[in-house]
């Protein structure tokens, strides 16, 4: 345990809270148990769900403990501009996904993302996406696995083994009896769970620190006593002219194109992490507002997760992040002489300083909750891509649903068990997760460049989709591979093939790598796709834009029609971005 | 029998969060912060949030739809 940040112990009144929140993660499960009688069933929730439910899942599905944890370090190392990744970095990805993308995956009736791809494009496209998705999907919750096991280990001294193994048999329990069903009904469970649980740390902390007012002034003094301009922590787009002038070390342009186009529209219209949710819906109706409705909260969220690291900075005069401790024992310094701060733990020492017993159950039960939402997220993509992409596509075609029923079960055992053998892996060779979060960021990348191109341009080919997706990922790796950021050694952090440029942050390298990635996937897709003959128009149906009816609202009123919630969400973010300007 | 088995989710989290804003409410009343945070000024959070989940709790039960035969599925 670090000394100084568990003022105070757990007492029964936090066990019996966070015992009583697995009894109903464990109880969901339970009541779907019959529910789930064919594969539909099991992967897709039978198509039935409303979409205030899939909205909330869409959202929660990618609100792991990462995220917040991450997010929080965020907002402690980059103040209020950790919101880009929410404003710029999200929400404007989710209304496209909704309004413009939507009526082909759902109205394609492909029950996954690699599988439109199979239909709209050709065989390899999809086994190359399918492959990348499936390893990905276990990786990242064994990621998120180990980070869960060596926090609360940390925190409250529990047994990394056990924290590990008692989540993965909760998640795995819930989504054997109730398949997608269970994961999306705990999803807004766990939804309401951290909005309950974070939003009283970030009422407790604005009011001890004086307000928003009040953690401005505090910030200003800060900013201003370490170098930075007055408003680095407080403003999100003021110093965005320069990498030199703002905390984050991008400029706009960087900024806009490579975290709000290329990264967040990457994710959000062509992960099927996120667009599984989207597919449960009951109708296209309901499947295009899933991420419409998700983005409301998105937009309000950097509140919830990102002050309380803004608010542990400064809060008692000192701020409450413990310094990250070097080999010899004492805290870490960095070139400069500063103390190097352990950002990461910026909103777990909130919990832990700003709660009394009784509400540290709730909010330590919060955390958990968005570990088990990521969690499941995962595994529920990864047992759907595996039996309808992989299982049945290469190992054998024709069995009956039941069969496949069986498979997604095994899928589920076996993908949490690769998870937890990946969560080890990461615990004691850390260098092989960030080499393998690499790879997959050079595969994600250019994946926006052949969706957009597939959908909104008929001429696109099967052949133009695959060399673009695979020529993407080589040029993001070598544009990774030429420039460095500042400070760095060439090795994972990049110029391994020579150091062309540097940049002044790490996420200015990720921004613009994004950014080649993406251009030379577009370009190469066009090309190969005018030199390939395309299919014909009547093929396409449904899959390409042009040549698909366009959805007509049937819903009666106006406020729910994704057309006019677009709209309205989109002011209300341009309110956000000014008040926080 | 649908996906869903006639589970409305608003039941469950109706009923997690009304027993958890019972449990906090009891236990912010009965012990008045004896161990109290470095931070915390006194407040009586754990009362007050509980009433807050509590009310929540109790609106998601009222608003989910009457069950048919919830258990019996």
């Amino acid at each position: 345990m670090v000394p100084g940040l568990s003022p105070i112990g757990l007492r029964s009144i936090d066990y019996a809270i966070i015992a009583i929140y697995f009894a109903f993660v464990l109880g969901i499960g339970w009541q779907l148990r019959r529910a789930m009688r064919t594969s539909t069933d099991f992967f897709l929730s039978g198509r039935s769900l409303p979409a205030w439910i899939t909205g909330l899942a869409f959202l929660s599905a990618n609100l792991g403990a990462q995220e917040v944890i991450g997010m929080g370090a965020s907002g402690a190392k980059y103040g209020i501009s950790t919101s880009h990744f929410y404003w710029i970095g999200a929400v404007p990805a989710m209304l496209f996904v909704g309004i413009f993308m939507m009526p082909f995956y759902y109205g394609s009736k492909a029950r996954s993302v690699p599988e439109y791809l199979r239909l709209r494009f050709d065989e390899k496209t999809r086994a190359f996406n399918a492959v990348s998705f499936a390893i990905m999907t276990v990786f990242s919750s064994g990621v998120s696995m180990y980070a869960m096991g060596a926090l609360m280990h940390l925190l409250l001294g529990w047994s990394f083994n056990v924290s590990v193994l008692v989540s993965a048999v909760i998640v795995l329990t819930y989504i054997l009896l109730g398949g997608l069903t269970s994961a999306i009904y705990n999803e807004v469970l766990q939804f309401f769970l951290i909005v309950f649980g974070f939003a009283p740390l970030v009422i407790v902390g604005l009011n001890e620190v004086g307000g928003w007012s009040g953690l401005q002034v505090k910030l200003t003094q800060l900013a201003v006593s370490q170098g930075h301009p007055a408003g680095a922590y407080t403003h999100a787009w003021k110093g965005m002219d320069a990498p030199a002038h703002n905390l984050i070390g991008v400029e706009w342009f960087g900024l806009v194109m490579g975290l709000g186009f290329v990264l967040s529209f990457g994710y959000w219209c062509t992960d099927f992490l996120v667009v599984q949710r989207a597919m449960a819906a009951d109708s296209m109706e309901s499947a295009r507002r899933t991420p419409l409705i998700a983005a409301v909260p998105k937009m309000v969220f950097p509140f919830l997760v990102i002050l309380p690291g803004m608010i542990a900075l400064v809060i008692g005069g000192k701020g409450i992040i413990p310094a990250k401790v070097a080999e010899g024992g004492g805290p870490l310094l960095d070139a400069a002489g500063h103390v190097v701060l352990d950002y990461d733990l910026a909103t777990p020492s909130m919990l832990m300083h700003l709660f009394p017993n009784g509400m540290l159950g709730l909010g330590l039960a919060a955390l958990l909750a968005s570990f088990m939402s990521g969690m499941a997220g995962n595994i529920t993509a990864f047992n759907t891509v595996w039996t309808y992409d992989l299982y049945q596509t290469y190992i054998r075609k024709d069995a009956n649903d039941e069969h496949y029923l069986w498979i997604g079960r095994v899928a589920t055992v076996v993908g949490i068990a690769l998870a937890i053998a990946a969560a080890y892996v990461a615990a004691s060779f850390n260098n092989i997760m960030e080499l393998l979060q690499l790879v997959f960021a050079f595969v994600n990348a250019p994946l926006f460049a052949t969706f957009f191109l597939g959908m909104f341009w008929r001429r696109t080919t099967g052949h133009g989709a695959f060399w673009g997706l695979l020529s993407g990922t080589v040029a993001a790796a070598v544009h990774h591979g030429l420039t460095l950021p500042a400070g760095a050694v060439p090795g994972v952090k990049g110029g391994y093939f020579g150091v062309l440029e540097t940049f002044r942050s790490e996420m200015g390298q990720t921004f613009w790598t994004a950014i080649f990635a993406w251009t030379t996937c577009f370009v190469v897709t066009i090309i190969i796709s005018m030199l390939t003959r395309p299919r014909p128009d009547e093929e396409l149906v449904g899959l390409v834009y042009s040549l698909t009816p366009k959805p007509v609202s049937t819903a009666r009123a106006v406020w729910e029609k994704p057309a006019f919630l677009g709209i309205v969400t989109l002011l209300l973010l341009l309110v956000l971005n000014l008040l926080f300007r | 029998m649908s996906a869903t088995g006639d589970l409305d989710v608003r039941v469950p989290i109706g009923a997690l969060f009304t027993v958890l804003g019972v449990l906090l409410t009891a236990y912010g009343a009965l012990e008045p912060i004896s161990v109290k945070s470095a931070f915390t000024r006194g407040g009586q959070i754990n009362m007050w949030w509980g009433l807050v989940m509590l009310v929540f709790g109790v609106f998601m039960l009222l608003i989910a739809r009457p069950s048919k035969a919830s258990k019996a599925t």
